[in-house]
């Protein structure tokens, strides 16, 4: 069992106390006053219990250089991370896995792996946030408890020894008490008074500002902690078409799905010649953007929608979607991210006979849907063989598909005549209708329809308002800590002799003002600057 | 303070935390595009309508193992696999694991040339809208699910796979 200490001022003080609680009397051999001040002199409980394997983990978070390393670790991680483009900065469709090493080689291996890619979502990064959380709070609580302790009790009457290590210290002979009191109350201390000592101490609560702070630390990474909860935080991309239904990723609840139409897209340009822009345009080049925007309906379905059936849908509201405006339902918001231009849509060919000219027909193809085969009527049908909505030639010079995007589709069509029962193939592209050099007939191009596609984000944030708190309280500690300071004034009658000590965690010109105005204005000998070797 | 006490509040603050930062990080490495099916999970019903027009509805599968794979005919690694699944799953058809080859977002007439060259047998249902594909969360494909008897998920991959691999996990899945 640990001895608790008791002073001959008659105080117990825990076990580790380097000065005693109530007077400051040293109470160990070689303690140094004025550097013990820090925290009091109070028992850093970490450093005093080490038994079971909790208090040796209790005691390694509750040093403040494993804090400080934890810091640095993160900073350099994060600083690391941003060399090579997060996971969301990558285009889609591609895997992340071979990306990385692709673009920029073994380096980009290796920074996959490590998980740097998705830096805040990797589970080393979470953990050592997760530690750093810890070390604050166990580093708050093993100093911030002794330093309250030691603050509460503290006496008027002060040790010999405490009095004489201060920085700030003077010996007097004539001295009015009730003037000092009077003075000291006019500079706004607070003044106790015990058997002829004086005790004068103003902004106390400042030395709290440093657990305020870490306080609202720890709430600000519990509310990054809880964007990992389930339903508290949701952020998503949703491109949809012009004219077509998207259903909104996150939006699933039992009472039914959100789906959202694009009615329109719309990107307006800036007119050069308008007079109001004229000047302010005149030095760029090309075209600078005004306003984009997608005009949409939210639709909702019915209760027990089941995934990927065709939806009945019941409207819930239209709206309008700006950059920074965006579409708000429920607790969601959609902003307007991103967007795709003209993305090719249907293709019209004709039948022609290459001799003379004639047309046979015309059919188009829906390039997200298109059909096996186009009757033409009178005998001429065309039948789709293969289609590759972006093609490419493969490395074994095969025609393919890059993916499933009709960015530059082709086509392997079999045209079919009166004259030509059997058919005749040919290949046709954009820019590109190739056949054996024999056939009577050809697809020939009759114009093309585009359609544009939006991007939004959709978001959900839960967590937002606890982040925003957590830094409201962490700015009121640091406030609190900063522009306030703790300091003390103690008066004591020894033996004929009236001693004068002053203390303050920072700010000692603030509190040399102070006891200068107060030897000024009474006979207290003036207070000198100790010499201080170990500054 | 007592020690007991003592021992008590550090240990509770400590399991707190632990907890805490390990629910977080369970959480992050499940956490793709908002929801996710994985492991122990129940897969989500869906239905679609196939390659020749049938409506498949993976509930109607209880009591089955399915094999749902996710793919497209411009992924190489899925080209790989098709012939493996196509030969595993006239093996396995008979005792009782169903193949779902949901293909993601690609025209009737592509997918029916790449069905018929790899001579596949089993549905192919089409996701067009990609509603069951966001659903299930899949990022690159191909993706494999393993779903058992009873609709529970027991395995989720984006590796491209091995024969044996298949085998393996048709093994996992038999009712």
């Amino acid at each position: 069992m640990m001895q608790k200490i008791t002073c001959e001022c008659g105080h117990s003080n825990p076990y580790g106390t380097s000065l005693c609680q109530a007077c400051g009397k040293p109470l160990k051999q070689d303690v140094e006053v004025l550097s013990s001040m820090r925290y009091e002199g109070s028992a850093r409980r970490s450093q005093t219990y080490k038994q079971t394997f909790v208090d040796k983990t209790w005691n390694f978070f509750s040093s403040v250089k494993v804090g400080v390393w934890l810091i640095v670790i993160i900073l350099v991680a994060a600083a690391i991370g941003t060399i090579f483009p997060q996971e969301t900065f990558i285009p889609p469709n591609v895997d992340p896995a071979t990306h990385y090493e692709s673009e920029y080689g073994t380096f980009g291996l290796i920074y996959y792996l490590l998980g740097f890619h998705n830096l805040y979502g990797s589970w080393w990064f979470i953990l050592l946030l997760g530690m750093l959380g810890l070390s604050i709070i166990i580093a708050s609580l093993d100093r911030g408890i002794p330093l309250y302790k030691a603050l509460k009790t503290q006496r008027v009457t002060r040790h010999d020894q405490f009095m004489k290590n201060q920085r700030l210290f003077s010996k007097s002979n004539d001295v009015e008490l009730d003037e000092i009191k009077y003075t000291l109350e006019s500079l706004r201390y607070k003044v106790r008074e015990e058997n002829g000592n004086l005790f004068a101490e103003k902004g106390r609560f400042s030395r709290w500002g440093a657990y305020v702070n870490h306080v609202g630390l720890i709430i600000f990474l519990t509310g990054a902690m809880l964007r990992f909860f389930p339903g508290m935080y949701v952020d998503d991309i949703l491109w949809v078409r012009e004219g077509e239904k998207a259903s909104i990723p996150g939006t699933s609840t039992e009472d039914g799905q959100y789906y959202l139409e694009n009615n329109d897209f719309i990107l307006e340009m800036y007119d050069k010649e308008e007079k109001k822009f004229n000047s302010a345009l005149s030095s760029v080049d090309g075209e600078v953007a005004k306003n984009y925007q997608s005009n949409v309906t939210l639709y909702k379905t019915k209760e027990n929608h089941t995934i990927g059936a065709e939806p009945e849908l019941v409207k819930v509201k239209n709206g309008e979607i700006r950059v920074n405006e965006p579409f708000k339902f429920d607790s969601f918001a959609l902003y307007q991210t991103d967007f795709k231009l003209n993305e090719f849509y249907k293709m019209s060919f004709e039948l022609e006979e290459k001799a003379t000219g004639n047309k046979f027909g015309k059919l188009t193809v829906d390039l997200h849907d298109p059909k096996k085969e186009y009757d033409l009527g009178d005998g001429y049908k065309v039948k789709i063989e293969e289609y590759f909505p972006n093609f490419v030639l493969n490395d074994q010079n095969q025609p393919s598909t890059v993916n499933n995007l009709p960015d530059n589709p082709a086509f392997v069509f079999s045209m079919y005549s009166p004259k030509t029962p059997d058919g005749e193939k040919a290949f046709v592209g954009i820019q590109k209708n190739i056949d054996s050099g024999e056939n009577q007939f050809k697809m020939s191009f009759a114009g093309i329809e585009t359609k544009d596609l939006t991007a939004l984000t959709v978001r959900k944030d839960h967590t937002l308002w606890i982040i925003a708190l957590g830094g409201i309280i962490f700015m009121i500690g640091v406030t609190q800590g900063l522009y306030w300071n703790y300091r003390r004034i103690w008066i004591k009658q020894n033996a004929g002799e009236v001693w004068a000590a002053a203390h303050t965690n920072k700010n000692w010109y603030g509190l040399k003002k102070d006891v200068e105005f107060l030897s000024d204005k009474t006979n207290l000998t003036p207070l000198e600057e100790k010499e201080t070797a170990s500054k | 303070m007592l020690k007991k006490n003592r021992l008590w509040f550090r240990s509770a603050l400590l399991a707190i935390l632990v907890v805490a930062v390990g629910y977080t990080i369970y959480n992050s490495m499940n956490e793709e595009s908002g929801t996710y099916i994985s492991k122990g999970d129940t897969a989500p019903n869906f239905v679609l309508t196939d390659l020749n027009g049938k409506q498949v509805e993976l509930e109607d599968y209880r009591g089955k193992g399915v094999f749902l794979n996710f793919w497209g005919t411009w992924c190489k690694p899925c080209e790989r696999e098709m012939p493996y699944m196509q030969r595993q799953y006239e093996k396995y058809k008979e005792q009782g694991v169903e193949i779902l080859a949901v293909n993601v977002s690609e025209t009737n007439v592509s997918v029916k040339n790449f069905a018929d060259r790899y001579r596949m047998s089993f549905p192919i249902p089409m996701d067009k809208q990609r509603e069951v594909t966001k659903a299930f969360g899949i990022g690159p494909i191909p993706t494999t699910i393993l779903i058992d008897k009873n609709g529970k998920v027991v395995e989720r991959t984006s590796e491209s796979l091995s024969e044996k691999k298949i085998i393996s996990f048709m093994e996992k899945i038999k009712p």
